[in-house]
């Protein structure tokens, strides 16, 4: 697919293709369609155009190599894993796809529009959103105000207008608590929706920081090991969730996960990163008799198993 | 934090507006009926100018996270602008004068605001210093602020609302009464709107606030718009209705950080905060030196009390930021909650 040369080397806020930010809107979204299992998407994906591709990512923090021309591509409704030893630069390529990070070379093309640095502040408008390996909630929030935060992007009500609510601004702020009250019970945090996010228990402050993300209903998901530290009953509860969001909201999932177990079982396809190399792209299962991802990452698992990189 | 105050399910839940109302209603309909002179000179008109300004500083320090040595300062421009616009304008009422130092007030606020788009913390609290002595350079430098007068001491014209004359000690306390209570009701609008939760969220996390589309440097300098309106407004209220002569002096560094104390001791983030801490903030060295007088007689003079004064605050603030971040109003909300489960349980 040819760049559209004024997106290339974008650094901050200045072109982007008009048609692209229309159809980053979540309202412009095509009706959720159900997914028909989980190999389907797949194979389906193989003939659309990528949702995200990466090519040629290079990043270094002064002499350590982060990520070394990475090439990736994730197709629509697909849930993508990365995997990779500790270190090996899988939330330094999240960092990247979400503008967090500039790298050194390379371009992120999102939805075909190349980006030299994905503009943060426009993320959210162009469908993308994401968790944070370390938890990134507004501590002094209750939850139904985290949650809602994360529509705040489309807010174009002003200060005043809220003050003495008048104009657009009922309007939104209904729209928007009834949008965040939808997802806290697709999530089931209902009933701590009224508490300080800060006084929840770890798993259920993920799952918060998941709610935050989803209910944009963003087309690119980007999750930063969102079952770390959690029990192995947690962490299928929140597999579930991941898959029920992709088949609900047709969302394309990227997911940084180090338990195999959930991501053998969760991902369609699985990129392996060590030392910041791509050293495989494939099926689960193709993965699982990769030699070198054996080598490089399943034969450190057995004694890396819980904890992970926390 | 306002979502401290927690529910208690069996507890009778009043509505949240009952206890605000009932203390207006009173503040209106009973304080000018039994107040002393003394009361509303020395306790209330103070009282509610400070309780302002720190309502005003809690949204940007206490709300958005952005820590401002500045207040002093926002209170000097309103109050200046407002004497210059009565003085200046014909025909302008007394209310529109006070609107527009607000916006002169905001003005200059998100001038000095621009750091905050580059500095955090204690480095962007150094730099609000350069509008602490930009503006009361600027007051005594330039004698045209103050009409020309000695030193740069301005009188306060005689205070109206809506035509109706407000004289005297009850008239200039109902005069910031009214202001007060307005303008913080419409404060208390704003922390809870949306404006209000993207002020909390770039404070709690600024980079996730900019990665879920929070327009940050805008959210940031609105902050330090709508608190220096506020506090420029509580400014007038200090110059017009409490002291009614005041000189660039009087807003002070030391001013700055007394606003800055009110709403650590009070509560961060807390709109009823602003008011415990002022009231402690005004009722403690008037307690303190008729308490030293009590004990101590002549030598407690006004270089002790002074000092003792400082000692006490200073011992105090480190407490509460060891013991009670959260201020007087969690310590309020506590004793509250023990109470009704007391009661509850009998
Ligand atoms: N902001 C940064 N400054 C300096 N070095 C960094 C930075 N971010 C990442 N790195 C380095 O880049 C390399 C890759 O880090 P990254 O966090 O991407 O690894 P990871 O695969 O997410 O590891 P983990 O499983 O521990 O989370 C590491 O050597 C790390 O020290
Ligand atoms: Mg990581």
């Amino acid at each position: 697919m040819p760049l559209p040369s004024y997106a290339l080397g974008v650094m901050e806020a200045s072109v982007y293709a008009p048609e692209v930010l229309a159809r980053g809107l979540p309202s412009a979204l095509p009706p959720a369609q159900p997914s028909e299992g989980r190999a389907e998407p797949t194979g389906l994906a193989a003939q659309a155009a990528p949702l995200l591709s990466l090519q040629g990512i290079g990043l270094s923090f002064g002499g350590v190599v982060a990520l070394a021309d990475i090439d990736l591509s994730v197709h629509p409704g697909e849930i993508r894993a990365i995997i990779g030893p500790n270190g090996a630069g899988k939330s330094s390529l999240i960092n990247v796809i979400s503008g967090v990070y500039r790298p050194d070379r390379g371009h992120v093309l999102l939805d075909g529009v190349g980006y030299a640095q994905v503009p943060t502040q426009r993320l959210a408008h162009l469908g993308v959103a994401r968790t944070f390996q370390n938890l990134a909630l507004f501590k002094g929030l209750s939850v139904l105000d985290n949650v809602a935060s994360g529509l705040a992007y489309k807010v174009r009500s002003n200060f005043a207008g809220q003050v003495l609510g008048i104009g657009r601004s009922r309007g939104e702020q209904r729209d928007t608590l009834s949008r965040a009250d939808q997802i806290l019970q697709f999530l089931d945090l209902s009933p701590v929706r009224d508490r300080l996010v800060g006084t929840l228990p770890y798993g259920l402050q993920k799952r918060v920081e998941l709610a935050r993300a989803l209910v944009a209903q963003p087309r690119l998901l980007l999750l930063d090991e969102p079952m770390a530290g959690m029990t192995a009953s947690e962490k299928g509860e929140m597999a579930g969730f991941v898959r029920a969001a992709r088949d609900r909201f047709a969302t394309t999932v990227v997911l940084i996960e180090h338990d195999v177990g959930v991501v053998m079982g969760l991902s369609d396809r699985i990129a392996v990163l060590d030392y910041g190399r791509k050293i495989a792209d494939a099926t689960p299962d193709e993965v699982r008799n990769d030699q070198r991802v054996i080598d490089a990452y399943l034969g450190v698992a057995s004694d890396n198993e819980d904890g992970a990189g926390i | 934090m306002t979502a401290i105050s927690g529910h208690f399910s069996s507890a009778p839940v009043l509505p949240k507006w009952i206890a605000p109302v009932l203390l207006i209603a009173f503040a209106y309909g009973v304080v000018p009926l039994i107040g002393s002179s003394y009361l509303f000179e020395a306790i209330l008109l103070p009282f509610l100018a400070l309780s302002l300004a720190g309502v005003g500083l809690n949204i940007l320090t206490g709300y958005a996270g952005q820590v401002s040595l500045g207040s002093a300062a926002f209170m000097a421009a309103g109050a200046f602008a407002a004497y210059n616009f009565n003085l200046r304008v014909e025909g302008l009422p007394l209310i529109g004068s006070i609107v527009l130092a607000g916006f002169v007030a905001a003005a200059i606020g998100i001038v000095f605001g621009l750091p905050s788009l580059r500095l955090k913390g204690f480095y962007l609290a150094v730099s609000t210093l350069a509008a602490q002595f930009f503006v009361q350079w600027a007051l005594t430098k330039f004698s045209w602020f103050s009409n020309d007068s000695a030193s740069g001491v301005i009188d306060a014209p005689r205070l109206s609302i809506a035509g109706f004359a407000l004289d005297g000690a009850v008239g200039r306390y109902l005069f910031a009464l009214t202001i007060v209570a307005i303008v913080t009701f419409l404060a208390y609008r704003l922390v809870s709107s949306q404006t209000g939760r993207n002020f909390i969220a770039i404070r709690d996390n600024e980079t996730a606030a900019r990665i879920i589309g929070i327009p940050v440097l805008k959210t940031k300098l609105l902050a330090f718009a709508i608190s220096s309106f506020i506090i420029g407004v509580a400014g007038v209220i200090w110059a017009f209705a409490y002291l009614r002569t005041v000189e660039p002096d009087g807003f002070d560094l030391d001013r700055s950080f007394q606003i800055l104390f009110i709403i650590i001791i009070g509560g961060l983030a807390s709109i009823r905060g602003a008011f415990f801490g002022a009231a402690l903030i005004v009722v403690f060295p008037l307690a303190l030196s008729r308490l030293g007088g009590l004990l101590l007689g002549d030598v407690f003079d006004s270089g002790v009390l002074d000092m003792s004064q400082r000692i006490v605050l200073g011992a105090l603030i480190i407490l509460f930021l060891i013991l009670e971040p959260d201020g007087l109003v969690a310590l309020w909300d506590r004793i509250r909650r023990r109470l009704l489960f007391a009661w509850q349980s009998t």
